[in-house]
């Protein structure tokens, strides 16, 4: 188990994370959701050890990590946001390194780097240096790498950019698969689907702090009947116009990505035609109308009023 | 600490270091060829070859016996090429460079320089041109020119054929002078005598040519070289010098990119990986200096393995002195690699001003040319930074036939300043990366 505890961390002037707390069960996966810069991999950072917290503690199954070589790291495999692999080593050279980090050696450390690389599935590569390798595969590879000494609680900071569909597929078998095994994940990403699909738990995180901490069910209904107006519009254009369109009373949030306007709204049925009457009354022209229930996409819009893609 | 750990660190600092064709061309091809042709054009093996003359001009205004006689010990004088030409056209090719200097004999040296020994505010003048760029040479051209007219002027005046008219000469000039009447009596004495030699010398020569020739005044001493190296018979080698210069510098240069590499590492996931790991941090700084260090070794042997080959160049002194300061040297770079990876921000920032760093070390440090060139007060500079230790030392072990107890001085040096270094770099060494939130 995973407990975090008023996590605090400022840079100069700048609170990247302030008091974030949360626990993590075994065999549960934990989302941590935000935009880039929110506090996410600052957070993940103190959990796995790389930065000292201003204040707050992490536990790893009751015990602090109390220095740079405690045991208790043995427990924590961190799978980094950026592919930490040596390019100009093999698959199973780079493994084998990583193995010998966690004190791995001989036939243990041959038996972890096989199943490391089945779960990659990157056996029939083994020999093949990495440099070589897709985005993809190296992606792979750097999850694999993280496993090799069997620890209790993964860490995985955004673990899938970059990645075509397949791999992202992989990934997501092999997650599911780690927590069937009874491992503790946490998991950063700003790709909500991502979280709605893997996470058991949603956390969301804007400017440090947590805003949200609950089951994906139990986050969806802190924004109750939120619905999501898309029009898309042949017209757009004069200054202003997105401000004026959010004055209007019924009118949560409008977002603009060049072709649609997303608005979101309450009650798709009795606040809809003040939005469409706005719009024609204004001289836009419509394409098309389309109307969605709220996904954690909205509800990030909701409780910040920003996309988290465009925060 | 972990030695599975600290072993897997090295083991990877080795293979990425020789996988990287760059790194393995500087650090071995570069320091022997630069070396070879270093160690070429400062002598080579041996100094068997003839030595390079300097090229300069005569100009005979004159034309008596004594600027003749001039003339032709300048030109048989084995580290001369001396080319006769007009004044004018002398003093193009000093200034075009393709002579270095040009020596003008005056019209009545030969009279005035044997009567300038009893009268010296009278001296007449040779003239030397020169090329400015080529300072060492003029001195040189200088020191022979001396030699060669005093030669001829001595011999000229005291025992040629035109000796007796010098005497009459110098006898009416003593006469006149002002010296106190004692003085003037002995030297009238002196050349009464040599009068008196000389004429039994022009008898002799007309019975005996052979033993007048070796009767006459001739420089009062002669020469013998003797280059102390080592032992007697051990010759010079300038291969050791450069060789001992170039490893100096290119494996300073492979310090500085395994600083580089740690730099570069703590961008990446990788660094994330040896935090999150069981690691201290002595292991993470201790493995990287003891990778660089054992590759500084393995240069070093394949450097000075290669100039053993092909050029012969030994270690005279002890090989265990040796071996200690080419330790020194490697432990020293690889604490000199950790500094500058700790006291850089970024690899882009931090490149420029190593290599700026390591250039002034080098030169300081008498791998370019020997610190001896150098100004007094810059050769005691020298020896506030490692590589004149290191420079030194290698060429007193390699050359000069150093013992032990010899190789201890610049072992030390060089062991101390690896512990300034690595106490500063494990100071300073910033665990945390500051990055995204």
């Amino acid at each position: 188990m995973l407990e975090v505890t008023a996590l605090h961390k400022k840079y100069g002037d700048l609170v990247a994370v302030d008091e974030v707390s949360f626990t993590a069960h075994p065999g549960e996966m934990i989302g941590l959701l935000g935009p880039n810069g929110a506090g996410k991999t600052t957070t993940v950072s103190m959990i796995a050890g790389l930065l000292r917290p201003d204040r707050g503690e992490v536990r790893i199954e009751g015990d602090l990590v109390r220095s740079e070589t405690d045991p208790v790291k043995l427990r924590i495999g961190l799978v980094p946001q950026e592919v930490g692999l040596h390019g100009e080593l093999s698959a199973r050279e780079n493994l084998a390194f990583f193995g010998a980090l966690y004190n791995l050696r001989g036939k243990p450390l041959q038996l972890a780097i096989d199943a490391a690389l089945d779960v990659a599935g990157l056996a029939d590569r083994a020999k093949d240096r990495v440099a070589t390798f897709s985005g993809g595969m190296k992606r792979r590879l750097n999850l694999a790498a993280a496993l090799l000494h069997a620890p209790s609680i993964l860490l995985l900071d955004e673990p899938t950019v970059g990645v075509d569909p397949q791999s992202r597929n992989a990934i997501f078998a092999n997650l599911e698969e780690l927590k069937r095994q009874g491992k503790t994940l946490v998991y950063t990403t700003h790709y909500m689907e991502e979280a709605e699909r893997l996470c058991d738990r949603i956390i969301i995180i804007d400017h440090g702090k947590v805003i949200a901490n609950d089951s994906l069910a139990a986050v969806r209904r802190l924004v109750p009947g939120v619905n999501i107006l898309e029009i898309g519009v042949e017209n757009p254009g004069r200054e202003g116009w997105l401000a004026d369109l959010r004055a209007i009373e019924c009118v949560s949030a409008v977002e603009w990505d060049g072709a649609a306007l997303r608005v979101t709204v309450q009650d798709l049925l009795g606040d809809s035609p003040a939005v469409l009457m706005w719009l024609r009354e204004h001289g836009y022209r419509s394409s098309h109308i389309a109307s969605q229930r709220a996904d954690l996409e909205t509800v990030f819009l909701t409780l910040t009023g920003r996309s988290v893609r465009n925060a | 600490m972990s030695y599975t750990a600290f072993h897997a660190l090295v083991k990877r600092d080795l293979r990425l270091f020789f996988q990287d064709k760059r790194a393995v061309t500087m650090s071995f091809v570069a320091p022997i060829l630069i070396g070879s042709f270093f160690g070429y054009i400062f002598g080579g093996v041996g100094d068997s070859r003839p030595p390079s003359k300097i090229a300069m001009a005569a100009i005979d205004r004159d034309g008596s016996a004594i600027s003749k006689r001039v003339l032709a010990a300048l030109s048989a004088d084995p580290a001369l090429d001396v080319k006769t030409r007009g004044l004018e056209e002398a003093r193009d090719a000093v200034k075009n460079g393709k002579l270095s200097v040009a020596a003008v004999i005056p019209k009545g040296f030969g009279d005035s320089a044997t009567r300038a020994f009893f009268r010296p505010d009278n001296k007449p003048e040779i003239q030397l041109l020169y090329d400015p760029s080529h300072g060492p040479e003029l001195q040189m051209v200088r020191g022979m020119l001396m030699q060669h007219v005093m030669e001829a002027v001595s011999s000229q005046a005291f025992s040629g054929t035109g000796s007796q008219k010098t005497i009459e000469d110098s006898q009416r000039d003593l006469a006149a002078s002002g010296l106190p009447p004692n003085d003037r009596q002995t030297l009238s004495r002196m050349l009464e005598s040599i009068d008196a030699w000389n004429q039994r010398q022009q008898a002799g020569l007309q019975a005996n040519p052979q033993a007048a020739r070796q009767s006459a005044f001739s420089m009062p001493y002669t020469v013998k070289e003797e280059a102390v190296t080592a032992r007697a018979g051990v010759q010079y080698n300038s291969m050791a010098h450069s060789f001992a210069g170039m490893c100096v510098q290119f494996i300073l240069f492979m310090g500085i990119d395994a600083g580089m590499m740690v730099l570069m590492q703590r961008r990446t996931g990788l660094w994330k990986r040896l935090q999150a790991a069981p690691l201290s941090r002595f292991t993470i700084i201790g493995s990287r200096a003891a990778s660089a260090a054992i590759v500084a070794m393995v240069i070093m042997l394949v450097v000075f393995g290669f100039a053993r080959v092909v050029f012969g160049v030994k270690v005279e002194g002890s090989f265990a002195g040796f071996l200690g300061v080419c330790l020194a040297f490697a432990i020293m770079t690889a604490t000199f690699g950790l500094l500058v990876a700790v006291l850089g921000k970024t690899p882009e920032a931090t490149r420029g001003i190593a290599i700026l760093v390591t250039l002034l070390l080098v030169m300081l440090g008498g791998s370019w040319v020997p610190a001896f060139i150098f100004p007094q007060w810059l050769q005691k500079v020298s020896f506030a930074v490692p590589t004149r230790w290191a420079v030194d030392g290698m060429d007193g072990l390699l050359w000069r036939g150093w013992g032990v107890h010899e190789a201890l001085a610049p072992i030390g040096a060089l062991l101390a300043f690896a512990a300034v270094f690595g106490a500063i770099a494990v100071w300073r060494f910033r665990w945390e990366v500051e990055g995204e939130a």
